[in-house]
């Protein structure tokens, strides 16, 4: 246990010096002013809620075309049985996270057929995900009544109000360099209570972000485990490799 | 006892055997003449150092795009309406699928960073010098075709920097007067980028390219062979032979270099890796975050950036601007910063091959122009803001620079000669910013006497200081090669 925490030290040491390396990305400069989701892959049940809120709000409208149950269900270690409790949109395990919605009727009724949501992590980022779901306002001049800071204009509604509430955008007004005054977000604040407390609402948000950023690559799970190996197998082989070479250039002067 | 006279007896019929059929198809074929010829008794100077193990480890990235490329073949559908969910299905269903399509788009971009380091060795000990100017057009034209079969590949996951990145790259051929409309036409095969542009890349991507690419790396390594390989210090080995008529500085490629350049592929193999087990995608500089989301014709994204191995060539495209409402002169900048170093070895006639022996102002000078080209780079992924397009306009300036005083440099000149030069290159970078005025109206807001002095006074360091001082002199080269 301690050997595997020391290698996982190891790993993220080395992964923090690549990303030094690498320079400000561009995920972490479109990301200014998000607020971090701290998701975390190595928890199972963050993952297996993140995949009942999934199937309970959000596969209704947005698919997930490129992800199987079956799959699923074996990485975040749900049971045959209650894997086919979450079985809503195919009739057999191996069938893909697909919906019922027809895409035109969804165009129809929403301005815009929701999106399929495999890769969005991959596209904008968990922190992304996880303040969208955090960032709906009351705002009449939509169709829906809601709007999002994150992404103005969108066409979803609140679906997760029931659970968070519903909440006003403050403004608040700035001068720009050139001493234009501009209305910039400030805050949310509360207009109706929801049933759950902001905190457990967070909560709730980090789950479907955790799924969702697992759901964008699943080979992550088990990526970074193999790595640990190889690089391990790498280094063996370079010593050695170093050795021989020594021993044969000993000679040459 | 009797078991140790047993073992014996088999090595040695089994030695007996081998060397019988070594002799078997050395009369039908030129094995063993071949591996002493390239391998066991080809003579490499004893003095490489650290910058020579990247043509090896280029070799090996070859193989590896090959064998991925292969295996993701099996299950990539060269067809715009599946192409992009046939990724996923290997990044997912396929068995292992998400390491080898790692590992290939790493690979991608492994290659550059391998290449350009391979170039910068040739440029730092002249390896390009004679009687080497082939071996490096061959070098060149590999470069070339790299670009060419990257930008194809990045095409195939169809995704929207897939889309749009190939939209703009193919509208820059658009521009050439004249013929360009019908140009980028005939290459996309449509009006606009379309399943018919996925097929053709795909063809080329897969078999038309990497033919010539594997018959170039041939080409290449027969020149290599043929003329022997710089070192360091820019000697010819072969002119110091022994009595065997060995070069004296030579050791055998086999087994001295073949242990060297394994060690060298298992370290690139680690940083490799690290990135595709760890950050496959580089923080969006390998594997662009928008590239997530499949093409989209009617949608453009807000940023299109080339992959980073173009960005420092797309920087030199925004920075020069449009004339006459075409594009041209920043095409042709940017071709021309391409073309101008296949002629590197007309242009760089010093007799000096290594910068060793070429005083430290040479050095500097390839210093400033590898700086220049990195952070031409840097900017090519950022968005063209006036003050960045500007930077870029100077660096682009300090870009071919380099080849001016590299040509200024073929041999000791004097002083009226050194200030003259000066002149003309101040005048040129003069009539430079006088044409972009005439073209651009906001020009004299962006001009900054800062920036003008990267061109500027890297023209006044490099061409006036050996006027003056004895920065520039030659040293002595010596007889033999050193450590």
């Amino acid at each position: 246990m301690d050997a595997n925490n020391a290698l996982r030290q190891l790993g993220l040491g080395l992964v923090a010096a690549l990303a030094i390396l690498a320079g400000p990305t561009a995920e972490a400069q479109e990301s200014g002013g998000l607020e971090p989701a701290r998701y975390d892959l190595e928890n199972q049940p963050s993952l297996q809620r993140g995949a009942k809120y999934f199937v309970n709000y959000c596969l209704g409208c947005h698919s997930l075309n490129y992800v199987r149950y079956q799959r699923v269900g074996a990485d975040l270690g749900i049971s045959d049985e209650q894997l086919s409790a979450l079985l809503f949109t195919a009739d057999k395990p191996t069938g893909m996270m697909k919906i019922a919605m027809d895409r035109y009727d969804g165009e129809r009724w929403f301005g815009r057929s929701p999106p399929d949501l495999s890769l969005t992590a991959r596209a904008r980022g968990g922190d992304w995900i996880y303040n969208y779901l955090r960032s709906f306002y009351l705002d009449p001049k939509r169709p829906f009544g809601v709007n999002n800071v994150l992404l103005p204009g969108a066409s979803m509604p609140h679906v997760l109000a029931e659970l968070q509430g519903y909440q006003k955008a403050e403004y608040k007004a700035e001068f720009d360099l050139l001493g234009n005054e501009q209305q910039v977000f400030d805050k949310f604040v509360p207009v109706t209570e929801g049933t759950l407390s902001p905190d457990e609402y967070d909560a709730v948000s980090r789950d479907l972000a955790n799924f969702l950023v697992y759901v964008s690559e699943p080979a992550q799970l088990k990526r970074m485990h193999l790595g640990f190996g190889v690089l391990f197998f790498l280094f063996v082989l370079f010593l050695l490799s170093y050795f021989l070479k020594q021993e044969y250039w000993k000679d040459v002067h | 006892m009797s078991n140790a006279t047993d073992d014996r007896d088999f090595f040695d019929w089994l030695g007996e055997r081998a060397t019988a059929l070594q002799g078997w198809i050395d009369a039908r074929f030129p094995m063993t003449d071949f591996w002493e010829a390239h391998v066991s008794k080809y003579y490499a100077p004893k003095n490489f150092n650290f910058w020579y193990i990247f043509g090896g480890i280029a070799l090996v990235v070859l193989v590896l795009q090959i064998v991925t490329g292969i295996f993701l073949t099996m299950n990539y559908k060269p067809d715009a309406e599946k192409a992009f969910a046939s990724v996923e299905y290997i990044m997912r269903d396929v068995d292992w699928g998400w390491l080898i399509r790692y590992m290939h788009s790493t690979g991608a971009s492994a290659f550059f960073v391998v290449v350009y380091l391979h170039m910068f060795r040739g440029l730092m000990y002249g390896s390009y010098k004679k009687p080497r100017e082939l071996l490096w057009l061959f070098g060149m034209a590999i470069y070339l075709c790299l670009m060419a079969e990257a930008f194809m590949g990045y095409l195939l996951p169809w995704g929207q920097m897939s889309y749009w990145g190939a939209q703009v790259i193919i509208s820059l051929f658009g521009t050439v007067p004249g013929i360009g409309p019908g140009l980028a036409e005939w290459i996309r095969g449509d009006y606009y980028v379309s399943d018919i542009t996925l097929n053709r890349f795909f063809a080329l991507h897969v078999i038309a390219l990497p033919l010539v690419l594997c018959g170039l790396v041939l080409f290449h390594l027969i020149a290599l062979h043929s003329v022997g390989s710089n070192n360091p210090d820019g000697i010819e080995i072969k002119k110091k032979l022994g009595p065997d008529g060995v070069p004296l500085d030579g050791i055998p490629f086999h087994p001295y270099y073949t242990v060297k350049d394994t060690m060298a592929v298992i370290g690139f193999f680690f940083v490799f890796f690290l990135i595709v087990f760890f950050a496959p995608e580089m923080g969006g500089y390998f594997l662009e975050h928008a590239n997530f989301e499949a093409a989209n014709a009617l949608k453009t994204p807000d940023h299109i950036a080339p992959v980073w191995y173009f960005t420092p060539f797309y920087a030199m495209l925004r920075a020069v601007p449009s004339f006459l409402g075409s594009q041209f002169p920043g095409v042709a900048v940017m071709g021309l910063a391409v073309v101008i170093l296949f002629f590197l070895p007309w242009i760089d006639r010093n007799p000096v091959k290594s910068m060793r022996y070429r005083g430290p102002l040479y050095t500097l000078l390839l210093l400033v122009f590898a700086a220049a080209f990195a952070v031409l780079g840097y900017l090519g992924v950022k968005p063209a803001t006036p003050v960045f397009s500007e930077l870029a306009f100077r660096l682009t300036e300090v870009y071919f620079l380099f080849f001016a005083i590299s040509w200024v440099y073929s041999e000791t000149r004097g002083r009226a000669y050194l200030l003259k030069a000066t002149a003309t290159i101040v005048a040129v970078l003069v009539l430079a910013d006088v044409a972009r005025f005439s073209v651009m109206g906001d020009l004299v807001t962006r001009f900054h006497y800062l920036m003008w002095l990267l061109p500027g006074g890297a023209t006044l360091m490099f061409v006036l200081l050996p006027a003056y001082t004895k920065l520039n002199d030659p040293l002595p080269v010596p007889e033999r090669v050193t450590h």
